[in-house]
């Protein structure tokens, strides 16, 4: 028996689809290992859990508490090591989003096991085996779990959610009573324009040095708003660098990690810092005036051209597929 | 005020990296190694610390083999006060052993705040710092981009997806740094000088037995090759009809 602990995480009320991608690899793992899918959802009563269910988990824990209506790392943690600790789980898996970088080493510590962090793959060979890009995605690990549970964190935008309707019985779980560990969120200031954060968009337009001039990426936001739905602007490290856009849109090394279906690298050269960050998207196009830039190396379309010419065109006619 | 921070040494980030002979590790000559560059935040926000109070003790704590002594005189050049290397051969890839090492080192040094870069840009874990925290039974905030410390309480903030969550916690506690906390310092050339003289203790140890056992260590799969649809503006529809019926993301 090899069951799987999937935590779920959830935004005011609303599962996130990075939860649905571990399901998915939850699932994979379980079947081979002829175990369970338990998912596990904390947050505030009234949540709706019905789409775990349809995503493949066999049972849905649910810790329904005003106390959890924002992420507590602490309540959380004590949470999800107790219910770890009464099974046999062989991995609690989680999304590496901010919440689960931060939950999966408690959960780690509370468990005694290993962690491995931003995991693109799972594979079961009479055991668990991970792989993990290491030295900003310039090499890759497979790392073979020989500790009897272990605690993953699982990049976004790597894991396709599969719909696969399981029982889904609900156990409903009491929140554990606050330790003495004093840390507490008291607040999820949001952004005054909500703007779709960089790594949970489908489509980044990034944009770098090439434009010149931080105004100028008033282009880059009429393109993603041409694409539409779900398209974030992202920017480069020399971009943030020099104060033109915030640390929170920066892809790359000391920057953010995105795998989105499109990714349009706007006057970017292709750093290897840079492509640290993006390398894992499923199509890249560069748009770049120099025919020698990195970046071409990567791309799998490019133009060699004037961004202020060639950008202006690309959002007219983006438009006009779109109809945005 | 007594501060202790973590540092790790790391190849540089633009390094070209060679994947070894035995296949499970890099291959580390000709590689530049740096402070990791997040451990630098974690430096500097202890010595603003340090200065505003105009008092206090700053410990910076390395596991690492003899090498790390560099990376911790690079700190101390900064202006940290001591260091300490804990003295290892060879390493693991699970982040536990190493936390539980640290945590030893560091639980019987009475600190009142343990700074650690967010994760190292080696092996990305980003895990050591709240491991250390949750094995020290300590409050932590993780990946902070603004802190206040004031009357033995401080208020965090890290950035999360489309927000910023605001956290208020008590000392003694842990905090891993993110980029936008603070514009590290360069170390001058006085204070490159002080470094050789201020007090670096090396304590050999062993490390615990991990739970994740390398398989291989391999170059990430290539890219197919690419191609360039044109130049300039008049290349667009050709671009555009490749994402719609080659790629078809759109």
């Amino acid at each position: 028996m090899a069951d799987i602990l999937v935590v779920l995480e959830q935004r005011d009320g609303t599962i996130k689809r990075v939860g649905l991608e571990a399901l998915a690899g939850g699932r994979a793992l379980a079947d081979k290992a002829g175990g369970a899918v338990h998912a596990m959802v904390l947050g505030p009563p009234g949540l709706k859990t019905d789409v775990a269910a349809a995503h493949g988990a066999d049972v849905v824990v649910v810790t329904a508490d005003e106390a959890v209506r924002l992420y507590q790392g602490n309540r959380y943690a004590a949470a999800v090591a107790a219910r770890a600790q009464g099974g046999a789980y062989a991995a609690v898996l989680l999304g590496a989003t901010a919440l689960g970088k931060d939950l999966g080493p408690r959960i780690a510590a509370r468990l005694g096991c290993p962690l491995a962090a931003d995991v693109t793959a799972l594979e079961y060979d009479t055991g668990i085996v991970v792989s993990r890009p290491v030295y900003s995605g310039k090499a890759v690990y497979r790392l073979r779990v020989t500790a009897p549970t272990c605690v993953i964190t699982l990049r976004p935008n790597n894991f396709m959610p599969v719909e696969a309707t399981r029982a889904g019985t609900v156990e409903p779980a009491a929140l554990p009573v606050a330790g003495n560990r004093a840390a507490r969120t008291v607040q999820v200031k949001e952004p005054e324009r909500a703007a779709l954060d960089v790594a949970e968009a489908s489509i980044v337009v990034s944009g770098g040095r090439g434009l010149k001039d931080p105004e100028q990426f008033k282009l880059l936001e009429e393109l993603a708003a041409a694409f539409g739905g779900s398209t974030a602007v992202g920017a480069s490290r020399a971009v943030v660098d020099a104060g033109w856009r915030p640390h929170a849109e920066q892809v790359g090394q000391t920057g953010k990690t995105v795998s989105p279906n499109l990714y349009v690298a706007v006057g970017i050269s292709g750093a290897i810092q840079h492509l640290a960050g993006m390398r894992t998207s499923k199509v890249i196009v560069a748009i770049n005036k120099d025919k020698d830039a990195p970046i071409f190396k990567v791309a799998d379309y490019g133009i060699v051209g004037d961004l202020f010419e060639v950008v202006p065109r690309l959002t007219a006619e983006v438009r006009k597929i779109r109809g945005n | 005020m007594k501060i202790a921070v973590c540092v790790k040494r790391v190849p540089d980030t633009e390094a070209r990296i060679k994947v070894g002979a035995d296949g499970k590790s890099i291959d580390e000559s000709g590689v530049k190694f740096v402070l990791n560059p997040y451990d630098e935040f974690a430096v500097e926000a202890a010595l603003k610390l340090k200065e505003a109070a105009g008092a206090g003790d700053v410990t910076v704590v390395s596991l690492g083999g003899d090498a790390s002594q560099e990376t911790i005189r690079t700190a101390l050049a900064m202006g940290a006060d001591r260091g300490v290397l804990l003295k290892v051969d060879g390493g693991t890839m699970d982040p536990l052993p190493i936390a539980r090492a640290l945590a030893d080192e560091l639980k019987a040094g009475g600190y009142d705040l343990v700074f650690c870069g967010k994760l190292a840009v080696d092996d990305s874990s980003h895990g050591t710092g709240v491991l250390v925290a949750e094995l020290l039974e300590l409050p932590v905030v993780s990946a902070v981009s603004h802190l206040t410390i004031a009357n033995g309480k401080g208020t965090a903030e890290r950035e999360i997806e489309g927000g910023v969550e605001v956290v208020e916690f008590e000392l003694p506690a842990v905090v891993t740094t993110e980029k936008g906390l603070n514009e590290p310092r360069y170390p001058a050339l006085k204070g490159i000088m002080m470094a050789k003289k201020k007090p670096l203790e090396v304590k050999p140890i062993t490390l615990g037995a991990g739970g994740l056992e390398v398989e291989s260590l391999a170059y990430p799969p290539e890219r197919p090759a690419g191609r360039i649809v044109g130049e300039g503006p008049d290349a667009v529809p050709a671009l555009l009809d490749a994402l719609r019926t080659e790629a078809k993301v759109l």
